[in-house]
């Protein structure tokens, strides 16, 4: 298939081959320790100028919203608008790859010493801080709630709704995206009704 | 632990991730909870500790968090295969569960989200996309905290109390939210209170 839209690009940096987005996502995989968004920002957009900071909002913005590693996503999405199917793929392959490769080298390391107690504590420390970590990109995006069309204490109810369904009833994901999900699209088509 | 796996297991496997790849909203990570009742609680496939390590040195390494997922694949595979010590048998188990998680995670919610973008591109003024985007918005915040808050508590050891681990992870969602500290200082502090006994 081709690019979606190389046309409209005309004078500014790009990828100049897949093998470029190939290794320019390898290399910022690589320095994205706890998450790779905040890289991507970095290189893509200030760096490489591949994309204006707008364009990045706007594909983020569809990026986690759909399913599917949001990172990942984003590689679909940049490659696709350079070099179609390939680009997408060559972007994906490099981001994924190289990582790949050093997350197994540690896996097997850790099943050696995963008797030794320390190194247990060491990892059961760092799934704490993990989960503090999501759990705070979660806080950093309500205030963004406050621009929604159902209205702030509306979709307050909604988080805190979807919290105590997902960690405290232990109800399967799939039957809280259908039915809570579901309620707030309806509501929202109904409160931007032109 | 050793388990057996039939290969209608393994064909569970990839469409349990087939599946909870399209359920991913916002990212593989908030599909962890629905991992951890499907893989530890009601298959028993991986044990609660090999659960939470595989998503804490996925956090710990560079790259994608959704390397976990092909880690617990690799957990399973290994168990399959009667563990680390269970020679080239138990590696090519690994290498197969690694595979089985990796594509049936990726591969729905990538094709969707390349066709998805380029049909959104062109309709991105309609009144559904709209609605689906804010609407989801609310959930998409709620279903982040609820994933901070089990991936939290599946890390608590026995014999310290609870109140550790609540502090810490407490402690390291208020810096992240409120400070642009690099996460790496706050994955080592976790490790040395981890492997100081305090959580």
């Amino acid at each position: 298939m081709q690019p979606a839209v190389s046309d409209s690009l005309p004078d500014r940096p790009r990828p100049s081959s897949t093998a470029d987005l190939f290794l320019s996502f390898t290399v910022l995989a690589l320095q994205g320790f706890g998450g790779v968004l905040a890289v991507v920002q970095r290189e893509i957009v200030e760096k490489k100028r591949w994309l204006t900071p707008d364009e990045f909002i706007e594909d983020w913005a569809v990026a986690q919203v759909l399913p599917g590693p949001n990172v990942v996503n984003l590689a679909v999405m940049i490659g696709d608008r350079y070099f179609g199917l390939r680009g997408a793929a060559a972007a994906v392959a490099g981001l994924l790859s190289a990582p790949l490769v050093v997350v197994m080298v540690l896996a097997v390391l850790y099943t050696y010493f995963a008797g030794d107690p320390r190194v247990a504590g060491a990892l059961r420390g760092m799934g704490a801080i993990a989960g503090g970590i999501i759990a705070a990109t979660g806080f950093k995006l309500v205030p963004q709630l406050r621009k929604n069309p159902l209205g702030f204490p509306l979709c307050l109810g909604l988080v805190a709704l979807v919290f105590g369904a997902i960690a405290l009833a232990r109800i399967p994901l799939g039957w809280v995206l259908l039915t809570v999900g579901a309620a707030a699209c309806i509501q929202t088509w109904r409160k931007i009704a032109p | 632990m050793t388990i057996v796996m039939h290969w209608h297991d393994w064909l569970a496997l990839f469409g349990q991730y087939l599946l909870l790849s399209l359920l991913s909203i916002s990212g593989a990570i908030t599909t962890v909870p629905d991992m951890q009742r499907y893989l530890v609680v009601q298959n028993g496939w991986l044990s609660g500790t090999q659960f939470t390590s595989s998503v804490a040195i996925a956090q710990a390494a560079p790259g994608p968090n959704v390397l976990f997922v092909g880690l617990m694949g690799w957990n399973v595979g290994l168990n399959a295969g009667g563990g680390i010590d269970g020679g080239i048998h138990a590696w090519l188990l690994g290498f197969l569960g690694l595979a089985i998680t990796m594509v049936g995670i990726l591969l729905p919610s990538t094709t969707l989200t390349y066709f998805a973008t380029r049909w959104g591109h062109r309709n991105r003024a309609r009144r559904d996309v709209r609605a689906f985007k804010q609407g989801m918005a609310p959930v998409v915040v709620g279903l982040l905290i609820a994933t901070g808050w089990v991936l939290a508590a599946g890390n608590r050891a026995p014999d310290t109390p609870p109140w550790h681990l609540w502090l810490v992870a407490g402690a390291a969602a208020l810096v992240v939210w409120r400070t642009r500290i690099h996460l790496l200082w706050l994955l080592g502090a976790g490790a040395a209170l981890g492997a100081a006994g305090f959580v």
